[in-house]
């Protein structure tokens, strides 16, 4: 696992640690029933107050992403292939809003968006 | 939660000063500081918890129990870090510790001579000829060596180098792996707490400013800044401790999301950090209203 937390960002530190921990999940770098460090010894790690680490699992927990069993700690939760799949859809599409958001308020078409769009997906390939 | 720590309308007066029926809890297994100006009463209440001087009224219960009336076990689970170091000068570390450790049931020898390794302490030396930064490492070793359940430390990093304020803040991380174990320290560095701290206690003239968690504070606190126009009305408590110049204004909110609404682009909103938040408030009018 591995986690940064940048003092400069505009993101409370709890949601730069639910971030990162989503991306791996979905990107598969945390497996299904990986073990993760208990609230206290992420805390320690990253020199900040256990509130912030606890309220980072507890929303993790909440959106199935992780499961706490008492006593034993927390764990990567058991993610069915559907679920997954859309949760990245859910973080292009957050991003794609975003970009939407961005180009009407700068006055830019549907039109010009869409070839914005097709050209920066071929540029990729 | 269970409460470590409970203060109860707790009542000190002075002369010129009077400690206003403060309250405010400390649950099991988190790190709260006491924030506040110079003369706000926050070594007031630390001494009242340790019963260096008397109350006029309220309560202090500590693990649950009153702090007066069982003041020998209550005070053997604290480790108390003071501002002044209550050690003798002329006496070595060793001839120290021998003396106060004899006083704790549960001194643990073994982790005095780790903390005194990690802290490199010598203690052949006499204590007089300590600097401050050794002095407070000697107290907080004292302090921790006895299995205590509270730490509670009154400006523990004030006079010390930034090298040995995050080394001290890593060794209070260090504390908070064990969740029955809480600390309570003052200090007038907010940044210190900025990070580790769990919850904040704001005390200005005797009186409790809040008590919350750190995240929620910071989170819906922000400093704003917008063109004197927008000071023609009155916003009531939305803007504190104002700062105008001649171009624009500076304030403090405890609301900002309310700010951002109502006043859209025509304010820019920052997060505060706690310092901005101590000095906002402390500024002629910016408390006055609380």
């Amino acid at each position: 696992m591995k986690i940064i937390i940048s003092n400069s960002s505009e993101d409370p530190i709890y949601e730069q640690i639910i971030k990162q921990i989503k991306n791996q999940i979905i990107n598969d770098e945390l497996e299904e029933e990986e073990p993760l460090p208990s609230i206290r010894k992420l805390a320690r790690e990253l020199g900040i107050s256990v509130i912030t680490t606890k309220r980072a699992y507890e929303e993790l927990e909440k959106e199935g992403f992780i499961d706490t069993v008492g006593g034993k700690g927390s764990f990567v939760a058991g993610q069915n292939k559907e679920f997954l799949k859309e949760k990245k859809m859910k973080v292009v599409e957050d991003k794609l809003t975003e970009a939407v958001a961005e180009a009407r308020m700068l006055d830019i078409g549907y039109k010009e968006l869409k070839e914005m769009l097709s050209i920066l997906y071929e540029e990729e390939e | 939660m269970d409460n470590i720590l409970e203060i109860d309308l707790l009542r000190k007066e002075y002369k010129n000063f009077t400690l206003n029926d403060v309250s405010f809890q400390l649950p099991y297994g988190y790190i709260m500081g006491l924030i506040g100006p110079n003369g706000a009463g926050k070594t007031t209440i630390i001494k009242l918890i340790m019963n260096l001087i008397r109350k006029n009224d309220g309560s202090i219960r500590v693990f649950g129990k009153d702090n007066l009336e069982d003041e020998i076990d209550v005070k053997s689970r604290i480790g108390f870090v003071y501002d002044t170091p209550p050690f003798y000068e002329h006496l070595t570390l060793a001839q120290n510790k021998s003396i106060v450790s004899q006083f704790y049931r549960e001194w643990d020898e073994e982790l005095f001579k780790n903390y005194t390794n990690d802290f490199e302490l010598d203690l052949r030396s006499k204590f007089k000829i300590l600097s401050r930064g050794m002095k407070m490492k000697f107290q907080l070793a004292m302090a921790l060596s006895h299995n205590a359940d509270l730490i509670i430390l009154d400006e523990p990093t004030s006079g010390l180098d930034p090298v040995f304020r995050r080394e001290l803040l890593n060794i209070f991380s260090g504390l908070m792996q064990n969740e029955k174990k809480s600390i309570l320290f003052s200090t007038h560095i907010t940044s210190d707490l900025e990070r580790i701290a769990d919850f904040v206690t704001f005390i200005k003239n005797g009186e409790v400013v809040f008590s919350d968690e750190k995240d929620s504070i910071l989170e819906s606190w922000g400093v704003i800044k917008g063109g004197n126009e927008l000071l023609e009305e009155d916003h009531g408590r939305l803007f504190r401790g104002i700062r105008k110049h001649e171009y624009g204004f500076e304030a403090l909110t405890s609301d900002a999301r309310e700010v951002a609404r109502r006043f859209k682009s025509n304010v820019t909103i920052e997060k505060p950090t706690l310092e901005d938040i101590m000095f906002f408030m402390t500024s002629n009018n910016g408390g006055s209203d609380v």
